[in-house]
């Protein structure tokens, strides 16, 4: 049986790269090419492979890369995957919130006289298990950019999205109604990677709960 | 050219890659044959009664139709039930141990734009009236010699017990609402929510310890070390299978506490098949003792499973490194 090679870290570009940069320095992971080039991928020497956030559990899944950093948001939107989640990390803390327009609540009058309220989200399995879980009807609208322009037009009653300081929906005039869960930087394993690769994973994580 | 698709996770096989198929399984079925398993086949289809019995918890099966009598009929979704149906039904009378063996695709649902297959060969066996430790060891050495027959050779094999985690909840009198979540941690892999669920318990900390920590221990034999009552004696069936393993089976294992199977019969030890190039299970198994009892006969038992294709991306990636 051959070496175990060192471990691959999926890496998200993003709001938690920063901050997962400093904790693979930490672990004394050289990360100054990481920061230094940001149209680069693939950095074989120290392990790493950036990507968008989404991606993570995707490539950690299929044993693409062996452990990986992500938001908490991100599992619970794919939560059959086939992952372990060995970690909460407990930076990058965020709310995954139900916002309207301030006022009188839209989302109130629409359940009342339509039976059914409209709700656009980045994160439509989380908004469908929420509204399933109050048992309150909801028509969920999956939308790819900024969530927050849907209310203001008319396209929906209200949303549900990611917030960390509640800055941008202030911004656009709306209201956080109901705190659905608080998400943090998670990491996660591959299963496999897992059993093959313990020692590495093991040294990783405890010096993490150390640090 | 017009395009007639098929299901997505179905395929078409064509000639050089059934050529290598058929090589990976003429070389499993000559261990079989060599070890003393007699190969069976079943329907692809049974009554969803018959499965269900098998299997509540387990792999459900994803595909129903109705016969012209309206009874409801399935796509097996794996070869254990069907064969345990077929123990006790055409070996009712026979002389234990039976050692059977399969090659055969079953079906399962996927999750959209994965690239899971619905369709899947595969090849293992069943050891019926064998029981712990020797049968497990049976079951173990036959399955480190079907992957050295097939070729590959980086692989290991996952050693657990799903009665392990179970035992330690019931040690240290784990109200039943937390035990339902903590099972479902550890079932879904996810160790955080397993830790928080046991700081929430407000237990000394050497229990939560335990509880937390326990199911994340993989490595040798030393793991096993320090469980007491039921988890000691699953702890100590493990060690006892271990003992009776050949040094180049032995070595191939590795003790995982957190390993659950993900199958509802599972009821001692459970296995996991890998290899570091594929980052999914090539197959798995376990001992299963009730399951036979279910359909008349009961007779301890231990099976696993290898999924071919998998047998065939592992084979490919150790030959390209």
């Amino acid at each position: 049986m051959s070496a175990v090679p060192p471990l691959t870290i999926a890496v998200p570009r993003g709001a938690l790269m920063a901050d997962t940069l400093d904790l693979l320095d930490g672990l004394g992971i050289d990360t100054a090419e990481v920061r230094s080039n940001d149209r680069k991928l693939l950095f074989r020497e120290a392990g790493i492979v950036t990507m968008r956030p989404s991606d993570v559990p995707t490539y950690v899944e299929a044993g693409a890369a062996d452990i990986g950093i992500v938001g908490k948001d991100v599992l619970l939107e794919h939560p059959e995957r086939g992952l372990y989640e060995l970690l909460d990390l407990g930076y990058g803390r965020c709310t995954m919130v139900l916002a309207s327009v301030a006022g009188e609540d839209p989302m109130a009058e629409a359940l009342r006289r339509l039976g059914l309220v409209r709700i656009a989200t980045k994160y439509p399995q989380i908004a469908t298990r929420h509204f399933e879980a109050t048992g309150r009807q909801a028509e969920i609208v999956e939308v790819k950019g900024s969530v927050e322009l849907a209310p203001l037009t008319g396209l929906v009653d209200g949303i549900v999205d990611l917030t960390a300081t509640g800055t941008t929906l202030a911004e656009n005039g709306l209201v956080v109604r109901e705190e659905i869960v608080v998400c943090t930087a998670r990491l996660i394993a591959n299963p496999v990677a897992h059993k093959l690769k313990a020692a590495a994973i093991d040294d990783v994580l405890e010096r993490l709960r150390a640090g | 050219m017009t395009i007639h698709p098929i299901p997505s996770g179905t395929r078409d096989v064509l000639p050089d890659e059934m050529r290598e198929l058929r090589a990976i399984s003429a070389a499993i079925l000559g261990v079989f044959e060599r070890a003393g398993y007699g190969e069976v086949a079943t329907p692809v289809l049974e009554y969803e009664a018959t499965v269900l019995r098998g299997d509540g918890a387990g792999a459900p099966p994803a595909y129903r139709l109705f016969d012209e009598r309206g009874d409801v009929l399935v796509l097996r979704s794996d070869m254990t039930v069907p064969i345990a149906r077929l123990a006790a039904t055409r070996f009712a009378t026979a002389d234990p141990p039976l050692r059977l063996c399969y090659l055969g695709h079953a079906y399962r649902g996927v999750r959209p734009q994965r690239g899971q297959p619905r369709e899947f060969l595969q090849a293992g066996i069943e050891l019926l009236g064998a029981p712990a430790p020797g049968g497990t060891a049976e079951a173990l050495t036959l399955l480190c010699d079907v992957l050295d027959a097939v070729g590959l050779e980086d692989y290991r094999v996952g050693l657990g017990d799903v009665g392990l985690y179970p035992a330690l909840l019931d040690g240290i009198a784990v109200p039943e609402a937390a035990r339902v979540a903590l099972l479902a941690a550890l079932v879904a892999g996810d160790f955080a929510g397993l830790e928080r669920e046991v700081a929430a318990l407000g237990l000394d900390a050497e229990a939560a310890q335990l509880l937390a920590r326990t199911p994340q221990l993989r490595g040798g034999p030393d793991v096993l070390e320090g469980l007491a009552g039921r988890a000691g004696e699953a702890a100590e069936g493990l060690r006892g299978v271990h003992a009776e393993l050949e040094p180049r089976v032995a070595r191939r294992v590795i003790f995982d506490l957190g390993l659950t199977g993900n199958l509802g019969y599972y009821t001692g030890a459970v296995f996991g098949v890998y290899d570091p190039t594929l980052g999914v299970p090539l197959g798995g198994g376990g001992r299963y003792d009730d399951l036979l009892g279910r359909f008349g006969r009961p007779l301890p038992a231990v099976g696993w499973g290898l999924t071919v294709e998998r047998l065939h991306i592992a084979l490919m990636g150790e030959e390209r490194r």
